[in-house]
């Protein structure tokens, strides 16, 4: 799984039909430091994630069709958790 | 799942008996300022997409489950197109 940051949405009518009801957020990749890093991407909501929160997001399809209750979605990155806090252990 | 712009379409006639029927589009990935981002590929077309558009598309095996019971062999679908997004509050 990966940390991110909620930096927008978007919205689409033509879309397929597992995306029905769903929220499509971009997300920017964190690194450890919390500062941005990389090309954002887009993730299917299934916390209620909100603007500028930091998410915990999975990459991997059957991951994601079970979070989602779906059976063989084409869809592989969800957002499934909102970050409170990382701690890496790191000494000063 | 990433930002494309609809480039071009891609025509075979001999192909693999799965991919009949399946749209095949050329797609320019960009990212969310519409800047391009990476190589154009060909990706699968769920939602009859035009030349110009601004979609979203996955990739890896996932792309294949758009087409349910055909069990293609794609590594790329475009699940959505835009009609708008909102990056760090601006529309986008």
């Amino acid at each position: 799984m990966k940390i991110g940051r909620v930096i927008g949405r978007v919205w689409a009518t033509a879309k397929d039909e597992h995306l029905e009801s769903r929220t499509v957020l971009l997300v920017r990749p964190l690194d450890l430091n919390g500062q941005a890093t990389g090309q954002a991407y887009l993730a299917v909501d299934s916390v209620d994630a909100g603007a500028g929160e930091t998410v915990l997001v999975v990459d991997e399809g059957n991951s994601a069709g079970q979070v989602l209750g779906l059976d063989q979605p084409p869809i592989r990155t969800v957002i499934v958790g909102v970050v409170d806090e990382v701690d890496v252990g790191r000494s000063a | 799942m990433h930002f494309a712009r609809v480039i071009g379409t891609v025509w075979a006639t001999q192909k693999d008996p799965t991919l009949k029927g399946i749209p095949l589009r050329v797609i320019q990935p960009v990212d969310e300022t519409g800047a391009e981002n990476g190589e154009p590929l060909v990706a699968a077309d769920r939602v009859s997409t035009r030349e110009g558009d601004r979609v979203y598309f996955v990739r890896a095996r996932e792309a294949a489950k758009a087409f349910p019971g055909k069990f293609a062999p794609l590594d790329a679908a475009i699940l959505g197109i835009v009609d708008g997004a909102q990056v760090d509050g601006e529309d986008a």
